[in-house]
């Protein structure tokens, strides 16, 4: 197979080896869950239960807060016990429902099974989709239903699925990939009926060879489905480098979106979330998390349930056999550094990293040295420095030329960075004043 | 609340390339040069080099610990200008030469600006235009010959007059090479000989001479050879990409094959951009100080143009101007180049225009 990519970008140590090996093992049923209101893009979603109230799993407890939001449930059975700020796995606090159960009793509300799920109507699929609360399990947590919704306008012909997961150490879309190519072709097809695409594509970088043998076996019967195996190399997973390099088109910039080129991504774990809200009418309550580093007793492809805290994740690895010296939630080129693990696991959490003292030492900073290695590895074609010196001299007007809006917060900059200058920080804080300046330029014309 | 683990932006991964990381390797990269010197010219070029070293060090150590600074001479960004400057020297130079060559780099080429990654031109290059404005008799003669050959690297011709020995035996090839384009210089030799000697420049015993490093010359620049083991290392680590030096170098070839030749001695010859390759400091600053991070483009056109640049300017210098080496000065206006360079090279971003 000719492995496809895109230009730009690095090669990082992929450390999947500590958990790719591990199969999807079911976690255990916490006693208590914490459901951030906010796990998703767009507005957070409203409550619609009271603290005391029992719920049991699979339940809504909060309903979209505007059109792009999501549908939240209860992920185990019991009361609701606190509707307050909490931790967020991005190491922030947002408003969350506690729920809290006896860690046994597991009461489902009344589930469907259509035996042949493609012949349910595409407006039900869609129904059941935005009921089930389904949102990008990649990471970024769009909401489904609505990139489901395109404009009329925008016709899609091809619907891509990323099973790139092109973050070190992450491993949990690859066990997806091995345990349940079945379902994620399914969920593909649902995907492909419901936007009226007729070419499904499955991509998947090269580290994952087994992972691209099972899906072409799951899709050698469907002439319409192609498997494509891209080249490693961060960040192969992002959407507008997967589209490019499975098929050439670009995503145009400045705002433009997959739909203005016809085409449409997702997750593999999500194409598996479409497919349980179709056929069940199963609310999006668990997903599959890698809990892995090299610290790790047992690194795991956990199934848990949303809400789970990330203390419970990690004790039921057995711990760390050395020292902690930093936790990431997420994969370690995009993730969030959390500080403890209060937090609870959301939709989009696909991993919780640990790193010992020597993993997580910084160098220390020096000035730009003009290098220009962030310029040749940035898969957007930016000019990396020149977005965070001007962020660092609060040249606006140069971070815009730069192409700051244009950035994606890849890190790859940061990751080459000889002077290792906290890039990213400094694109974010760019990123915010110029996309303020904008604002106020449109508003003036 | 107190954290318990360490907070960072992303990425919290990195890749092991770090500033120290990579002024050690140029530094590694340039020790076969050094080696070649010191074969060729005898033990003072490493004396020098170490003064020259020692000096850089202590100044940025000095300078730093009074601007209140952390101290990073460990890093090797010192003793690589330090390095590069008295390379820029001729091994028979006073021993002071490269430590106040080495202390106007340090300080004035580069700390003043606020140091590492803010110097606006090369720190060894400006050093070295300094001294030569300053002592032009100590830097550009009292050079010395290669211990088992010509300073011209001409070993080839035999039987010349009083005048055209004398120019083979105590002329640099460059040297002899302005020399020549000076017609009334031409018109004192024996007839015939001027052109033998610009011929003889090219020839391949003189080439081979060029090569290995068997000509008087400075302590960088003598060996090629040595050089190119330089830049295989260099290209291999990663640390320089091959866009500077080769559009640089290729320039050279392109403007001397064409405009190399002289008048009544010799016109093209495929032979002549070998000597312009081969000869003077060109791969030195091509491959070690055209590339320098800081005072060069960012952007891969950029880079391009950057080499052209430096490509032209040194051979105009060579053909026409005052001095018979360029390279320096070239590179030098090239720095002051390198902001209106990258903002003219912006690359567009990935994925065009949107529809309207």
């Amino acid at each position: 197979m000719k492995l496809k990519t895109f230009p730009g970008g690095v090669h990082p140590h992929d450390h999947k080896e500590y958990s790719k090996n591990a199969p999807i093992e079911k976690m255990d049923l916490p006693l208590k869950v914490v459901i951030p209101l906010s796990q998703h893009i767009g507005a957070p979603s409203k409550p619609v239960v009271k603290v005391g109230e029992q719920v049991k799993t699979g339940q809504i407890i909060a309903e979209p807060g505007g059109f792009v939001s999501i549908t939240q449930h209860a992920s185990i059975t019991g009361k609701v016990t606190k509707i307050a700020e909490f931790p967020h796995p991005c190491g922030t606090t947002s408003m969350a429902i506690e729920i809290t159960g006896d860690g046994q009793t597991d009461e489902w509300i009344e589930l469907t099974n259509e035996e042949d799920v493609m012949s349910v109507s595409v407006d039900v699929m869609k129904d059941r989709i935005k009921i089930a609360g389904v949102c990008g399990m990649g990471g970024a947590g769009f909401p489904t239903h609505v990139k489901l919704s395109p404009p009329a306008d925008k016709s899609i012909d091809t619907v891509i699925l990323n099973g790139v997961e092109c973050e070190p150490y992450l491993t949990a879309d690859y066990r997806l990939m091995l345990e349940r190519a079945d379902d994620i072709v399914t969920g593909l097809q649902l995907v492909m009926k419901i936007v009226g695409a007729k070419r499904g594509m499955i991509g998947i970088e090269a580290n994952k060879p087994d992972a691209i043998k099972v899906m072409q076996k799951a899709v050698s019967q469907l002439k319409d489905i192609s498997v494509v195996g891209l080249k490693v190399r961060y960040p192969q997973g992002g959407e507008k480098q997967l589209i490019y390099a499975a098929t050439k088109r670009s995503v145009p910039n400045k705002g433009g979106l997959p739909m203005d080129i016809g085409v449409v991504v997702q997750n593999v774990g999500t194409a598996v979330a479409v497919y349980e809200a179709v056929r069940y009418s199963k609310a999006c309550i668990e997903r599959i998390i890698t809990i892995s580093g090299k610290i790790v007793t047992n690194p795991k492809n956990l199934q848990a349930r949303i809400g789970t805290s990330f203390q419970a994740l990690f004790d039921k690895c057995g711990g760390a056999k050395e020292e902690i010296a930093k936790v990431i939630s997420g994969g370690p080129m995009m993730g969030f550094a959390i500080p403890d693990l209060t937090a609870p696991m959301a939709k989009g959490s696909s991993g919780l990293l640990f790193l010992n003292k020597k993993e997580a030492k910084m160098d220390i900073e020096y000035t730009c040295l003009h290098c220009g290695r962030c310029v040749d590895v940035c898969p957007h074609n930016l000019i990396p420095s020149m977005i965070s010196n001007g962020a660092m001299n609060e040249d606006w007007d140069m971070a815009e030329k730069a192409g700051a809006m244009d950035c994606m917060k890849c890190g790859t900059c940061a990751y080459v960075c000889p002077a290792q200058i906290k890039m990213v920080q400094w694109i974010d804080i760019a990123k915010i004043n110029v996309g303020k300046i904008i604002r106020e330029r449109q508003q003036k014309s | 609340m107190e954290n318990k683990f360490k907070v960072s932006a992303a990425p919290h991964l990195h890749d092991k390339t770090t500033v120290s990381n990579v002024m050690w390797q140029v530094v590694i990269a340039l020790v076969p040069a050094l080696i070649a010197a010191v074969y060729f010219y005898g033990i003072n070029a490493l004396f020098l080099t170490i003064y020259g070293v020692v000096a850089a060090v202590l100044t940025e150590y000095l300078i730093q610990k009074w601007r209140k600074v952390p101290v990073t001479v460990s890093d090797g960004s010192a003793v690589l200008t330090g390095l590069l400057l008295t390379y820029n020297l001729h091994a028979g130079a006073p021993w002071w030469l490269p430590v106040v060559g080495s202390v106007f780099a340090i300080a004035i080429g580069k700390q003043v600006f606020g140091g590492l990654g803010n110097n606006p031109v090369n720190p060894a290059l400006l050093a070295r235009a300094f001294l030569v404005a300053s002592w032009p008799t100590l830097t550009l003669s009292g050079w010395i010959k290669p211990n088992s050959g010509m300073m011209s690297g001409i070993t080839c011709l035999q039987g010349l007059g009083d005048k055209a020995s004398t120019l083979i035996t105590s002329a640099t090839p460059l040297d002899v090479a302005k020399k020549l384009r000076d017609s009334d210089f031409v018109s004192g030799l024996a007839s015939g000989e001027g052109a033998k000697v610009f011929n003889a420049l090219f020839d391949s015993s003189t080439l081979q001479n060029l090569f290995w490093g068997n000509v008087g010359g400075v302590i960088g620049e003598v060996s090629a050879f040595a050089l190119l083991l330089g830049a295989a290392w260099l290209i291999h680590k990663k640390i320089i990409e091959w866009r500077i030096p080769v559009s640089f170098i290729l320039t050279v070839v392109a403007l001397s094959f064409f405009f190399g030749g002289i008048k009544g001695l010799g016109q093209f010859s495929l032979l002549l951009p070998i000597f312009h390759i081969l000869s003077g400091g060109l791969l030195l600053g091509a491959i070690f100080m055209a590339t320098d991070y800081v005072t060069s483009p960012m952007t891969r056109t950029g880079r391009i143009y950057f080499g052209i640049g430096c490509g032209v300017l040194t051979v105009v210098i060579r053909l026409v101007g005052g001095y018979p080496e360029g390279v320096s000065y070239s590179i030098l206006l090239m720095n002051l180049a390198v902001p209106l360079i990258d903002k003219w090279t912006m690359p567009k971003p990935f994925g065009g225009r949107k529809k309207k």
